[in-house]
């Protein structure tokens, strides 16, 4: 149980993804989280306007079930299966942090000064969220996929196109972390 | 019901290994880009490593899925353009709210509420790309 309390390490954690990815093509559907977006636009009744959620979303409820079990997974790992949160950041970057004006870093998983109620209603962090959501949601139908359909399964079955696309995500991640944060924060 | 308990239990799964891997924190995907550890480097690696290596069993020893089908991944359309753009414009939204799409709904049951905004902005950003999709280059 001790094991299981502690942050898993990374040769732990990575295998265990591979796995997620294969369970499910061993069930006959494939892995990719960003899909759900879709169906849920799809849901809400986009099809009846726009062509690209007209597609039969009932096929996708299993997906969806998914969702539903990570939500809860993330409710059991957090309030049963771990110690006081604290995560092992490198010094380095605790130090960038707090030059960036983040103060409690690796005291929780996000950020207070992004994602507390009083800094999500301000209005620089809802335009944070807002435009950060927004561009996830619509780069990740956009590319065809997100990290789970990409740079999981599509660079574990030795795709180009997941390859060329996460690529594009490193190039949008490193423009924002190091020429967009500074002027943010 | 039956049929779908085998997807609830995968995504439990998925959640705790998320949140126990940390890959869900703001902080760690903050790092990532910043190359300042190999954790985040190290899930990935090793679980696209995992991932080639059953891939590759899975088609040596000819497994069937349940419903009796070869294992096959759906291949991705060929081209350049929208992996790239799109790939780009992801990666921005990703390291600037921390989460894609997993994560984001993981955090939802670790307690983090105001995740519910970026999931919306999400939705709207992909109801739009769904009205562009025929103007886009892809």
């Amino acid at each position: 149980m001790e094991y299981i309390l502690q942050p898993w390490p990374w040769y732990v954690s990575g295998p265990c993804i591979a796995i997620v990815m294969f369970l499910l093509l061993y069930f006959g559907r494939s892995f990719g989280m960003s899909s759900n977006l879709r169906t849920l636009c799809a849901i809400g009744g986009a099809g009846k306007r726009v062509e690209f959620f007209k597609f039969d979303w009932k096929s996708q409820r299993w997906n969806l079930i998914v969702v539903l079990g990570a939500i809860i997974g993330g409710f059991i790992a957090h309030n049963y299966l771990s110690n006081p949160i604290h995560i092992d950041l490198s010094e380095s970057t605790v130090k960038d942090l707090t030059s960036l004006g983040f103060y409690e870093a690796d005291q929780s998983l996000l950020p207070p000064e992004l994602f507390s109620w009083d800094a999500a209603l301000s209005a620089k962090g809802l335009s944070i969220l807002i435009i950060g959501g927004f561009l996830v949601g619509f780069g990740t139908r956009y590319a065809g996929g997100c990290t789970s359909g990409h740079a999981i399964t599509g660079l574990s079955s030795l795709q180009l196109p997941s390859l060329i696309a996460v690529v594009g995500f490193f190039i949008g991640g490193l423009i924002m972390i190091h020429f967009i944060y500074p002027i943010l924060f | 019901m039956g049929k779908y308990i085998k997807f609830l239990l995968v995504g439990i799964f998925f959640g705790i290994v998320l949140v126990k891997s940390e890959a869900v924190s703001w902080y760690r995907i903050f790092e990532m880009f910043k190359f300042q550890s190999f954790h985040m480097y190290g899930i990935i690696g090793t679980a696209v490593g995992t991932g080639i290596i059953l891939l590759l069993l899975s088609n040596q020893l000819n497994l069937k899925t349940i419903k009796g089908n070869a294992i096959k991944v759906p291949l991705k359309e060929k081209g350049l353009v929208r992996y790239i753009i799109g790939g780009t414009i992801f990666g921005l939204g990703w390291a600037l709210c921390g989460a894609c799409p997993g994560p984001m709904y993981i955090l939802v049951g670790t307690g983090v509420f105001t995740i519910l905004i970026v999931i919306a902005a999400a939705l709207l950003g992909t109801y739009v790309y769904g009205v562009l999709k025929n103007k886009l280059p892809h």
